[in-house]
């Protein structure tokens, strides 16, 4: 190992993935999935209890769905190619694909408060039955993991304007803050299975 | 890049290993979304199919986009993963099993 890491000192940069840091942030990861798990189940005990109101079938759109599913999809390797290029140290072109995750994050997040206000207007919020309860809780707690991941990117983005390259502080930050973008992603492909497509079936 | 395939490289993705996950994650969200909007199979059939969908596509992810692997460096992310995991599946299952045992010994439903 100590004779692998000096014959390839020019990558000796590549070894700060392995901080303690990203570390942590993985662990903290791993109880956000405990979080979603439990909302899953409240979710699957819930998801007959109708009350009389609308059953998924009646309020859920597959069409908007597939598009946020396409949207997050997109964002994940728009946000991977960012990281290519900050090992790379090439800050703008960085800054461009975090820009781009960005805007298809914000595009998301349009489609899901379109979807809630819409059902809302409809009377068929989360008062309505205890399976909307369960419903909004699991994919309005998805949303705000997405709103706090665009204020980070957000807050990273302003932090490296006119940056010339990137100190491995600021690719560790990159790293998590990657780690919870494709994190939410895989969150999602239990929601657009277990919640929407499950609940029309 | 490609040429550091040594105990630590690769861990952080290339293009052709995200290129890689994309196309697999593309393919098999529109095999689930066309498994239900088709109808092609009984609803219990198309659920089972698709839950099977989407295990294999957590798979993808965590190996293309989060760069999981059998690495000796990976050790204690893959403990911490398989822990959690193991934690939600009892989670899961075992809200599900007993709610389920209740509101039939309490003839709810």
């Amino acid at each position: 190992m100590a004779q692998n890491m000096t014959a390839d000192a020019a990558h000796a940069h590549d070894e700060h993935h392995e901080s303690p840091v990203v570390f942590g942030f993985w662990l903290y990861l791993m109880t956000d999935c405990i979080i979603f798990g439990t909302l899953f189940a409240v979710f699957a005990v819930l998801r007959d209890q109708f009350a009389g109101g609308p059953t998924g079938h009646e309020v859920f759109e597959l069409s908007g769905v597939g598009i946020e599913t396409a949207i997050l999809l997109f964002s994940s390797i728009t946000y991977g190619f960012g990281m290519i290029a900050a090992h790379e140290n090439k800050v703008s072109t960085m800054r461009t694909w975090l820009g781009v995750t960005f805007l298809l994050g914000l595009g998301f997040l349009f489609m899901e408060i379109r979807e809630f206000s819409h059902m809302i207007a409809e009377g068929n919020g989360p008062d309505r039955s205890a399976f909307l309860s369960a419903f909004f809780t699991l994919v309005g707690t998805h949303g705000l993991h997405v709103t706090c991941g665009l204020l980070w990117m957000a807050v990273l983005l302003f932090q490296t304007a006119g940056k010339t390259e990137l100190n491995e502080r600021m690719v560790g930050k990159l790293t998590c803050l990657s780690l919870f973008w494709h994190f939410l992603d895989i969150v999602w492909i239990c929601v657009f299975t277990f919640v929407y497509l499950m609940g029309v079936l | 890049m490609a040429d550091h395939i040594s105990s630590s490289g690769e861990s952080h993705g290339s293009v052709g290993s995200y290129v890689t996950g994309f196309v697999l994650a593309v393919i098999l969200t529109v095999a689930a979304f066309g498994l239900v909007m088709s109808h092609a199979m009984s609803p219990s059939a198309t659920g089972g199919a698709i839950a099977l969908l989407a295990v294999v596509q957590i798979v993808v992810h965590l190996i293309y986009f989060l760069h999981m692997n059998g690495s000796s460096e990976q050790r204690w992310n893959v403990m911490a993963f398989a822990f959690t995991v193991l934690s939600v599946l009892v989670l899961v299952a075992g809200t599900m099993f007993i709610m389920h045992d209740t509101s039939i010994n309490m003839m709810s439903r």
